[in-house]
C-alpha cells in the first residue's frame, strides 16, 4: 500500500471478518441444525453447538425415512437426478455452442449474420418469462417427467455460443493457414486445434453451467410431477409443509447441506476458472 | 474482426448449426411467439374455447390493482436488493483490495453463497427466521421485536430481501475486486503524494473509475432480482403473507399455473420480456460509453 496506516489495516480485517461471519452464519446454523434432533430444534432456543445426531439425520435424509408431514423422497435419488441434469445441461450447452460458434466464425454462408443475431437474442430472455408456452411445447412433445424435458429447454440459450465466438475471433489466422497447408479439413482443425485451445474457456463455462443446472428451480417445478424425477432443490422445498413445528427441520437441514455440497465443491475446487468464467461470460 | 481465411463447404456449416438452431427454434422462438399470440387471446379455464380479444388482456392488467401492486412490490424489492447488494459488496471488496495478506482466504470464504441454489437460500433464511423455531426470530423476540413474516408484510419483504442480497453478494464482490485490481497503482500513489487521504482517494479516483463495473452490476442485479429470485420467494414466503412479496415473476407463475388464467399470464410474460429487453438495451448503450470517464 502507499502509506502505513495500522489502524486502517486493522479496520479492514475487522470489517472483512465481520462480513465473512455474517455470510457464513446461515451455513454454520444449517450445519449445527443438521446435528440436532427435530424436537431439540422446535423448542427454542436451539443450541448453537453441534449436537450428536449427525449420522442419524443424514441417513434419514439420504434414504427418505425422516418423520414429519412433508415429502419424503429419498435424497440420494434426488441428488442423482440433479447430478444428471446438471451434467447434461453443462455438457450439452458447451457442445452445441462450440459447434455453432465454429460454423459462425470459420465459414461463410447465406444468412450467417441473421443466425448469429437469432442466437444472440436468446441471451436476453430467461426461461422464466416464457414458462407457460415452453411448458406446453414440452408437454406436447411428451417430455414431462423426463431428463430431456428437464434439460433441453434450459440448453436453449446462447451465453456459451457468444463466449466461444469471441474466443475464436482471437485465435491467430496463421494456425488455420498452417493447418490447411498440412491438409487438415475443417473437422480435423476443429478437433485438433480449436478445441484444445479452448480448454480454459470450456472449464470456466462448465463450472458456471453446472451450477446453473444444479440450482434450477422454477422449470423442474413445472415439468416434474413424479417424485422419482425431482431434483434435490425441489425436494427440499417440498419437505417443508404445514407449520414450523410439523417440519422435520433436522432432516431438512441435512438435505440442505447435501444439496449445497456439489456446487460448493465445484466452485471451491475450480475457483480460478470459475472467477475467470464469470468475468468473461458477462463482459 | 472477421476471419480472412475461411473454410468452404456448402453443407457443413448447416450441419454444425443444426443442433443449436433446432433447440432454440423449438424451445425459444416457438414458445416466445406463442406467448405473444396467447397474450392477445382469451380462453376459458378448461381450455375449451379460445377467442381473440386484441389488447384486452393488457388493458385488464393495467386496470388490475393487484398487478400494479405487484409492479410496485417488484420495484421496491429489486431496488433494495440492488442497492444493498452492491453497497455491501463494494465495502467488502474495497477492504479486501486494501489488505496485503489474506485476500484469497477472504475471497474463498465470501464466494461460496454463489453456489447455493436460490431455493435452498430461501429455506435457510426461512429456518433462521421461522416465527416459532428460528434462532434469529427468537433473538429478536428477546429484544422486544415480535418477528412474524407470516403475518407482517414488512417482515416478509425484509426476509426475502436479506436472502436475495446474501446470495448475490459473492457475485458482486468478485466483479468489484476484479475492477479494483485493474486500477493502476500509480494513480493512487500520485494522489497520495499530492496529499489525498484514503477517504478522499476513494471518492475522487477509485469510485469514478469503478463506475462501469457499478453500472454493469446495477443492471445485472436488477435482472437477478426480477427473475432469479422466484425460488427464494417461493421457498420463503410464497408471495405472502397477502400479496406483499408477490413479485412479477411469481405472479406470472401463479396466474398461469395456479389460477389457470393463460391469457393474463401470457400478457404478463410479454410485459416482462419488454422490461428485460429494455434493461439489456440500456446496459449496452451505457456500458459501451463507459459511463463517465
Amino acid at each position: 500500500m502507499v502509506e502505513r496506516t495500522p489502524w486502517l489495516d486493522a479496520l479492514s480485517h475487522a470489517i472483512l471478518i465481520l462480513g465473512v461471519s455474517v455470510v457464513a452464519f446461515p451455513l454454520y446454523l444449517t450445519l449445527v441444525a443438521s446435528t440436532h434432533t427435530s424436537s431439540d430444534i422446535v423448542h427454542p432456543p436451539m443450541s448453537l453447538w453441534p449436537g450428536s445426531h449427525l449420522i442419524d439425520n443424514y441417513r434419514a435424509a439420504w434414504n427418505g425415512t425422516g418423520g414429519g408431514n412433508g415429502s419424503k423422497a429419498p435424497v440420494g435419488q434426488m441428488m442423482m437426478v440433479s447430478l444428471i441434469s446438471a451434467l447434461v445441461i453443462a455438457v450439452g450447452k458447451i457442445t452445441i455452442s462450440l459447434l455453432s460458434a465454429f460454423a459462425i466464425v470459420y465459414f461463410r454462408f447465406p444468412g450467417r449474420m441473421f443466425f448469429f443475431w437469432a442466437i444472440f437474442i436468446t441471451l436476453m430472455l430467461p426461461v422464466e418469462v416464457r414458462i407457460g408456452p415452453t411448458y406446453q411445447v414440452v408437454a406436447d412433445l411428451g417430455l414431462l417427467n423426463s431428463y430431456a424435458g428437464l434439460t433441453v429447454p434450459l440448453i436453449a440459450s446462447a451465453t456459451a455460443t457468444f463466449l466461444f465466438r469471441q474466443f475464436f475471433l482471437t485465435v491467430p489466422e496463421e494456425l488455420l493457414e498452417a493447418a490447411r497447408m498440412d491438409g487438415a479439413g475443417p473437422m480435423r482443425f476443429f478437433r485438433d486445434v480449436l478445441v484444445p485451445l479452448s480448454r480454459t474457456s470450456i472449464a470456466a463455462l462448465f463450472v458456471i453451467q453446472f451450477i446453473y443446472g444444479w440450482n434450477q428451480y422454477l422449470w423442474p417445478l413445472l415439468v416434474t410431477t413424479n417424485e422419482n424425477m425431482y431434483p434435490v432443490v425441489i425436494g427440499i422445498k417440498r419437505m417443508i409443509s404445514g407449520g414450523d413445528a410439523q417440519t422435520e427441520w433436522s432432516v431438512v437441514m441435512a438435505t440442505a447441506v447435501l444439496a449445497m455440497l456439489p456446487p460448493a465443491l465445484v466452485v471451491m475446487l475450480m475457483q480460478k476458472w470459475f472467477v475467470k468464467g464469470l468475468v468473461d461470460t458477462e463482459k | 474482426m472477421e476471419k480472412r481465411v475461411v473454410f468452404r463447404s456448402p453443407w457443413l456449416p448447416w450441419v454444425l448449426m443444426a443442433p443449436q438452431l433446432t433447440v432454440i427454434a423449438v424451445f425459444f422462438f416457438w414458445p416466445a411467439a406463442q406467448a405473444l399470440l396467447q397474450s392477445l387471446q382469451q380462453s376459458d379455464a378448461f381450455g375449451g374455447s379460445v377467442e381473440w380479444v386484441g389488447l384486452e388482456n393488457f388493458r385488464n392488467l393495467w386496470n388490475d390493482p393487484g398487478y400494479l401492486a405487484s409492479f410496485y412490490t417488484t420495484a421496491l424489492f429489486s431496488s433494495l436488493v440492488a442497492v444493498l447488494g452492491i453497497g455491501l459488496s463494494l465495502l467488502l471488496a474495497v477492504f479486501a483490495d486494501r489488505i496485503v495478506k489474506g485476500t484469497l482466504v477472504y475471497t474463498t470464504l465470501l464466494i461460496w453463497p454463489y453456489a447455493v441454489a436460490p431455493a435452498v437460500a430461501g429455506v435457510l433464511w426461512l429456518f433462521m427466521f421461522a416465527p416459532s423455531v428460528g434462532v434469529l426470530s427468537y433473538a429478536l423476540r428477546s429484544l422486544g421485536v415480535d418477528w412474524n413474516h407470516l403475518l407482517n408484510g414488512t417482515h416478509a419483504m425484509t426476509l426475502v430481501v436479506m436472502a436475495a442480497v446474501w446470495k448475490q453478494i459473492s457475485y458482486n464482490f468478485l466483479f468489484f475486486l476484479a475492477g479494483l485490481q485493474s486500477i493502476p497503482k500509480s494513480l493512487i500513489e500520485a494522489a497520495a503524494i499530492d496529499g489525498a487521504r484514503p477517504w478522499r482517494r476513494f471518492w475522487t479516483i477509485v469510485f469514478p473509475l469503478l463506475s462501469p463495473t457499478t453500472f454493469f452490476l446495477l443492471v445485472i442485479n436488477m435482472v437477478y432480482a426480477f427473475f432469479d429470485t422466484f425460488a427464494i420467494v417461493d421457498a420463503a414466503t410464497q408471495g405472502g403473507p397477502g400479496k406483499e412479496t408477490s413479485i412479477l415473476v411469481y405472479k406470472v407463475y401463479y396466474d398461469g399455473f395456479k389460477a389457470m388464467d393463460q391469457g393474463s399470464s401470457a400478457a404478463q410474460s410479454v410485459v416482462l420480456m419488454v422490461i428485460v429487453v429494455a434493461l439489456t438495451v440500456v446496459q449496452f448503450r451505457f456500458v459501451e460509453k463507459k459511463v463517465n470517464y
